[in-house]
């Protein structure tokens, strides 16, 4: 029960995480290997205004996501639409994107580790027991969750039910027909990009509140949110959910039952699973 | 043997020969940078065997440089060094057939994401087994292989691996893969077996890098998990053959000269710094040298013979 | 060969996407040196058809038969190795390899299989068959479309297939271009190879084709000669609408 609840908890902020993946890839076509250190920046400025101005991370994210949309819609405009434009093929933009940001994720790696250091980082916060179903809990694990469903539960209703979200659907399911509508594809795509680094950089300010972090763990989070929305099937957000939860549950089954060190293979073992048995994803329709 | 490549042969051997006359000048410095250079040629080379011609990213090279290392680390003393760097080769071969076999079929995005972490998941499963099974959290590796034979050694695979990417040049497997790198549905009509020609080439170039870790392996009296699946050294040894030129066998070596030498001043000068550099390069060869410096010769003497 | 067996034979085949019936029952049979037409107006599914026969993707249902080997739903690996081969609506070439080689890797691995300076000979004698006037080393994304076309016919021959899917391989080309088409397949057809062509060039069908199939919303409306279905009132009603009829 213990395991559950602690599962559901931490696969509740990796939803967020891989929301944002999910939009920057679904929509803008990107996979962007630099989405973990975003959300390694997140939790660093989560981080520094707790520990400098004693912010609640709960302010903070109002400053670090709209600065997150701000770098990652110049990355996309700047850096990711030339590769876009110059494509030949889909695949060709697939090798040079994916080169492009894991190049990228390296420089934040490096300007972090200029800023920060190498060290591991964690503050406490809200760390004070909380009472469920007879158990005892971390507040900060609870606050956390409880804000990322909010944040996930906004964004699909943005997503569903406003004109703003239905155009950024509409690129998703095809690029050519969108702009043959009137849907300004290079800008929606630019968007969807930025605000999926938004929700990024939101997910990794929570999850700093109960993580240990330091300047290069970036790229292990961008491998979760992959497998998450591999898992989910890409351009599926409910299956991107559920997909978060059930990682959460598997990392946290594999670290109490096992052993801590043990949580990527967890992940694998999903992932391994999923390419034999259902590529397209979980609520996926098999592509013909 | 065409015209050109008899021409080209004796000057391949003569530098063969100057570089296996190295450790005779100096067994210091140099003796040092030049394993390393030669370790990097060997596995940036090996890698774009197959990344090459497909433009499927691999960044698994560490997993399998790791399980060769510690091959050698877990049985050396009990078996002759030999059978241990060929076992290192067919656990490596094995492992990038489960890898290939799980994700080569599908498109190359699963691939590229299964080997982002592998490196990092054979070190998490490598120390948990350690740790369980109750030993340290290392391994000893003391035999009597000096530098000068880790540097021969390397030497003679650099030049089998020549060999191999020479011969696959010129067979059916590398026509089809350069097809499927152009356009795998023309391949597949074409009567390719895709999959099957992509993981024949992944095992080869997976086996070589465990070989390559198991010769490095003597180099480190005590291997560790952290040192031996650094998937620091995936990263560099892609930079390595695609700021060379992935598509020539010759490439990877342009890429590996200078970027050793750079990445071996940063590293000694600003330890932090090297995450910059690697992202650089990164940026560097997408935006301004797509084709690696082996591309850029190439452009230079087709301007040139036009010129004339 | 096989006993009279038809050399591919095409039985209730349906292919569905997502709910969207593509291919409806389709049936009919392409006889051995026979040259037929498969025609519709856009988005009849002659495209799909094509697709389901050269195994770009599997059937819902129904079987498709080469000299009396059952290949729905075989791999596009495994049908091009058996004898078909095909080109595509859109001009597809191998961009990085030079236009010898391009022709060269339909011979190596699939019906008819070469290597070496027999597969380099067959390749030059097949671009001059289809009248390619360039050097054999030049780099293929420097040709015009219609000898990218040719390259792309010639790599389709060269495997000797048994059958020989060409879909719209005439549209795009000028009419100076599309007389020199026309008269090539008109070769191929005096060669006894047999064809199914996937066009909307009227007067290449007319002039090129035994029989057509005429396809509308994916379904079979007609079957018969050129100058029969061209005649025929349904086939008249699914190209120019009901008012006209």
């Amino acid at each position: 029960m213990d395991l559950i609840i602690v599962g559901l908890l931490l696969g509740g902020t990796y939803a967020l995480m891989a929301l944002g993946l999910q939009l920057q890839y679904g929509v803008a076509r990107i996979m962007n290997l630099a989405n973990g250190e975003v959300l390694v920046a997140g939790a660093f400025g989560a981080f520094w205004f707790y520990t400098g101005a004693k912010l609640s991370p709960f302010v903070t994210v109002l400053v670090v996501a709209p600065a997150a949309f701000v770098v990652n819609w110049a990355i996309y405009r700047y850096l990711l639409q030339p590769l876009v434009r110059r494509a030949k093929s889909r695949g060709h933009l697939e090798v040079d994107s994916i080169l492009a940001t894991f190049g990228l994720a390296f420089v934040f790696v490096g300007i972090m580790l200029a800023v920060f250091g190498g060290e591991y980082f964690s503050y406490s916060y809200l760390e004070t027991a909380f009472v469920l179903l007879g158990e005892r809990y971390a507040l900060n694990r609870i606050a956390a969750f409880a804000a990322s469903i909010l944040l996930c539960g906004a964004l699909a209703f943005w997503l569903n039910s406003t004109r703003a979200g239905l155009t950024l659907r509409a690129v998703a399911v095809n690029p050519a027909s969108a702009g043959l509508v009137g849907i300004n594809v290079p800008r929606v795509s630019a968007q969807a990009f930025a605000i999926g680094g938004a929700v990024t950089a939101a997910g990794g300010a929570m999850l700093s509140m109960f993580l240990t972090f330091d300047a290069s763990i970036g790229v292990i989070f961008t491998l979760k949110a992959l497998i998450i929305v591999i898992l989910g099937g890409v351009g599926d957000i409910r299956g991107t959910i559920v997909a978060a939860f059930i990682l959460g549950l598997a990392e946290t089954a594999v670290a109490t039952l096992l052993d801590p060190g043990l949580t990527l293979a967890a992940a694998y073992l999903l992932f391994i699973a999923i390419l034999l048995f259902r590529p397209q994803g979980l609520f996926g329709r098999r592509p013909s | 043997m065409t015209e050109r490549e008899r021409r080209i042969l004796p000057i391949c051997l003569a530098a063969f020969i100057a570089a296996a006359l190295l450790p005779l000048a100096d067994d210091g410095y140099w003796l040092a940078l030049g394993i390393s250079v030669v370790m990097y040629t060997t596995l940036a080379t090996s890698w774009a065997l197959f990344s090459g011609p497909t433009h499927y990213i691999s960044l698994a090279t560490a997993a399998f440089f790791g399980v060769g290392m510690y091959t050698v680390g877990a049985w050396v003393g009990l078996l002759p060094f030999p059978v241990l760097v060929l076992i290192a080769g067919l656990l490596g071969a094995a492992l990038a057939a489960v890898v290939g076999l799980a994700t080569l079929r599908l498109s190359g995005v699963y691939f590229v994401i299964f080997t982002l972490g592998l490196a990092e998941l054979a070190r998490q499963v490598v120390s948990w087994v350690q740790t369980t099974m109750g030993t340290s959290s290392g391994l000893y590796v003391l035999t009597d292989i000096t530098e000068p034979i880790i540097y021969w050694s390397l030497l003679a695979l650099a030049a089998v691996i020549y060999l191999i990417g020479w011969r696959i040049g010129r067979s059916r497997l590398g026509f089809a893969l350069r097809i499927i790198g152009n356009d795998e549905v023309v391949a597949v009509h074409c009567g390719i077996g895709t999959a099957r020609a992509k993981v024949i080439l992944f095992v080869v170039s997976g086996c070589l890098a465990a070989v390559i870790g198991a010769i490095m392996a003597p180099r480190f009296a005590y291997v560790t998990p952290t040192q031996a699946f650094s998937p620091m050294l995936s990263f560099q040894v892609v930079i390595m053959a695609l700021l060379g030129g992935a598509h020539r066998l010759w490439g990877p070596l342009l890429g590996v000269i200078p970027f050793t030498i750079v990445l071996d001043l940063i590293a000694a000068n600003f330890p932090n710094q090297t995450a910059l550099l690697l992202g650089g390069a990164f940026l560097l060869i997408v935006y301004f040298i797509p084709n690696g410096v082996a591309g850029l010769i190439e452009n230079g003497l087709r301007r040139g013979r036009s010129r004339a | 060969m096989t006993g009279g067996a038809p050399a591919l034979a095409v039985r209730d085949v349906t292919k569905a996407f997502s709910g969207l019936v593509a291919v409806d029952a389709m049936t009919f049979d392409l006889a051995e040196n026979e040259v037929m037409g498969l025609i519709g107006p856009n988005g009849s599914g002659k495209t799909t058809m094509i697709n389901l026969i050269s195994g770009a993707f599997g059937p819902n249902s129904g079987s498709i038969q080469l000299y009396g080997d059952d290949i729905a739903g075989a791999s596009a690996t495994a049908i091009a190795r058996k004898g078909i081969a095909r080109t595509f609506q859109i001009v597809r070439i191998l961009p990085s390899l030079t236009v010898l080689e391009n022709v060269a890797a339909g011979g190596v691995f699939g019906h008819r299989r070469r290597w070496g300076r027999e597969l380099e000979e067959e390749a030059r004698h097949l671009l001059d068959k289809v009248g390619l006037e360039v050097s054999g080393g030049a780099p293929v994304s420097a040709l015009t479309y219609i000898d990218q076309k040719r390259v792309e016919l010639a790599r389709a021959l060269i495997g000797d297939p048994r059958v020989l899917l060409l879909d719209e391989w005439l549209a795009g080309l000028n009419p100076t271009e599309l007389k020199t088409g026309i008269a090539l397949i008109e070769a191929l057809r005096g060669e006894g190879r047999t064809i199914l062509i996937v066009e909307h060039v009227m007067h290449a069908i007319r002039s090129l084709c035994d029989r057509c199939v005429v396809m509308n919303s994916g379904a079979k409306i007609a079957e018969g000669t050129p100058a029969e279905v061209l005649a025929d009132k349904e086939v008249i009603r699914a190209y120019l609408g009901d008012d006209d009829a």
